[in-house]
């Protein structure tokens, strides 16, 4: 059971988190925004809470496993798991550039503690059932997490990997999807319908919870629901806002691979983009103002 | 005069009908041993159990096979899961599927992630006959030699599928074995050594003007080749069973020795051995050249003797290409 505090403490990391990934976005000059704020409470909640893990040993053979199927959105990834003491924050700064461990997509082998690598979607469910079924034949008791995005719902991969996890009942893994209905075409139900979501999973004999992706409690529970589920693979399709914490840009699918200071102009100049979208973060889109006047 | 090596069998230029096994068989017979000798070897098939050759460890290990459906995408990507978690996974269908559908998985998450799952290609080539081009991998040796990681494997009769097959269980990253559906000769024997990686040299004739380098069981119409040649002109024959990592260093020396090389497979010549050996030479010790292999074409139904014939891969394609590259030499 999550106490108050505890949410408190891991809903003000994910604000950290966003803040850093502003910072690693801005150094970089390229990457995704969107996708990666609206991720922050809930790999937050993984970093800080749900995952058996320690970070000064990421190789721990019985750590939970958490696959990101999604690569584009690693910057939150690696923000997290700076903030939770796997490097040092400094180094985010070296985000997609040359001889840096944290590549635009990740890479399993640059960096300890990834588990896999990832980027083109579609393949990460595959891989997250794959290891949740090798882990089961050895009777072993750590979980295997999936995060994936709702664009990749598009791919015949995912489908194959659900049907594949339902079938052979991979309780032992759990699945999130990002329901943040854009992708960088557009809205997702504009590109290519994936409603009905929750059928479709349950169809393919999937246990389906859906959450307020910015409700750390809730996102804990499902995962705690999930774990009390022994006949199916579960998936939490965690409904979460693109972009969340910067008013300007949250549910504008143009911020999808747009960094600050490249993104579309007609709120906030290019040249403020990255000052504005850090002073919103540090004061909470405008509610804190004492500390930083 | 020329000697037959060590690595051949005695009859070789033989080759009686009864004495024919096809390359899948010997992936078969390795997989079984595989599974008394390493629990950690599991096997992952697409809905092609008993063409694949997978059906008897199905039987003895049920619990170490897996079945997949027609999925070859998700085929790679979950066999990348498993040897992620240490797991020595083969996947197994037809090489036109896999790693013709799935390249970029096998791309991602195998290579690029380097874990050890082999993929085994069945059915490659022309030879596989009246299934027609859509079933005809021509390309899969060049799909997996660009890989990096990956070492790619053709054997050239049943008996070195077999030692591949070993070989590429306890090779430490991504191995690409190729295999044919048809009975093709046996050329090689129990004895004969298999190290992945070097190749070896199957004929060679006194102070030979040109060598061949042959992968696959069209190995068998390379000799057969050099045997009708005999009194014409001295040739060296050599197995390329690994196409990667290639034996750059033999066959530098080989070609040194010879002059000129024409290569053969039951590929196509863009990507596959010819390009391979092209590299090498024409970087170290540039020889005139001819390729024995599929010129940008697809295949179709036949047979596969006829097949062979049709795409210029028959015995005296080979005598002709070597008298080609010969003169080719003399100029």
């Amino acid at each position: 059971m999550l106490s108050q505090q505890k949410e408190k403490e891991i809903a003000l990391v994910a604000n950290r988190i966003r803040e850093t990934i502003i910072e690693m976005l801005v150094a970089a000059g390229s990457g995704h925004t969107a996708g990666p704020l609206g991720m922050a409470d809930i790999f937050a909640a993984f970093y800080f809470d749900i995952l058996k893990h320690d970070p000064h040993n990421p190789v721990w053979a019985e750590r939970d496993r958490l696959m990101l199927s999604n690569g584009h959105i690693v910057p939150v990834r690696y923000a997290a798991m700076a903030h939770a003491g796997y490097f040092p924050i400094e180094e985010c700064l070296t985000l997609r550039k040359f001889g840096s461990r944290l590549q635009g997509h990740p890479e399993r082998l640059r960096l300890p503690g990834l588990e896999t690598t990832s980027g083109p979607l579609g393949s990460g469910l595959s891989q997250a059932a794959g290891y949740a079924y090798a882990a089961r034949m050895d009777s072993q008791t750590f979980r295997t997490y999936c995060v994936m995005s709702d664009g990749e719902q598009d791919a015949g991969n995912t489908w194959e990997a659900a049907m594949f996890a339902g079938n052979n009942k991979l309780a032992n893994l759990t699945a999130v999807i990002d329901r943040n209905n854009i992708q960088i075409n557009g809205m997702t139900e504009d590109i290519m319908p994936l409603e009905n979501l929750r059928a479709k999973y349950e169809a393919f004999n999937w246990h389906v919870l859906e959450v307020d992706g910015h409700n750390i409690r809730a996102v804990v529970d499902a995962v705690d629901e999930a774990k009390a589920i022994f006949e199916k693979p579960t998936v939490i399709i965690a409904h979460t806002i693109p972009g969340k914490g910067i008013k300007e840009i949250e549910f504008d699918y143009r911020w999808h691979g747009s960094p600050p200071g490249k993104g579309p102009t007609d709120k906030i100049p290019a040249d403020k983009q990255s000052s504005v979208f850090l002073q919103e973060l540090r004061t909470l889109q405008g509610t804190i103002t004492s500390e930083h006047e | 005069m020329f000697v037959v090596t060590a690595h051949t069998r005695e009859n070789v230029l033989l080759s009686p009908a009864g004495d024919r096994l096809a390359t899948r068989d010997g992936f078969g017979r390795a997989l079984l041993e595989l599974g008394e000798k390493n629990k950690q070897v599991i096997v992952l098939c697409a809905d092609l159990a008993e063409s694949t050759r997978v059906l008897a460890f199905k039987e003895k290990f049920p619990e170490r096979y897996v079945e997949m459906g027609v999925a070859e995408q998700n085929l790679a990507a979950v066999a990348a899961g498993m040897a992620n978690y240490g797991k020595i996974p083969f996947i197994t269908s037809y090489a036109a599927f896999s790693p013709g559908r799935n390249n970029e998985q096998i791309r991602t998450t195998i290579s690029l992630n380097n874990v050890p799952v082999k993929i085994a290609g069945m059915h490659a080539g022309v030879s596989v006959g009246p299934d027609g081009a859509t079933h005809q991998a021509l390309e899969d040796l060049a799909l997996m030699r660009v890989q990096p990681n990956m070492a790619v494997i053709s054997p050239c009769d049943a008996e070195e599928a077999y030692k591949a097959t070993l070989a590429a269980a306890n090779h430490p990253g991504p191995v690409y074995l190729r295999f044919g559906r048809e009975k093709t000769p046996q050329i090689t024997t129990p004895e004969s050594t298999f190290e992945l990686g070097k190749m070896q040299l199957v004929w060679v004739g006194e102070s030979p003007q040109v060598a061949l380098f042959a992968t696959g069981p069209l190995l068998h119409n390379a000799l057969l080749a050099a045997k009708q040649l005999e009194g014409e002109m001295s040739v060296s024959v050599t197995n390329v069973h690994t196409i990667k990592p290639l034996d750059a260093k033999a066959i530098v020396a080989a070609a040194q020795s010879a002059g000129a090389v024409v290569t053969i497979e039951e590929h196509q010549v863009a990507g596959g051995l010819g390009s391979a050996v092209a590299e090498v030479l024409a970087a170290t010790y540039p020889v005139p050249m001819e390729f024995v292999g599929v010129h940008d074409q697809f295949g179709q139904s036949g047979e596969m003797v006829e097949l062979i014939e049709h795409y210029k891969m028959g015995v005296q394609h080979i005598v002709d290409a070597v008298r080609a590259v010969q003169k080719r030499k003399n100029i």
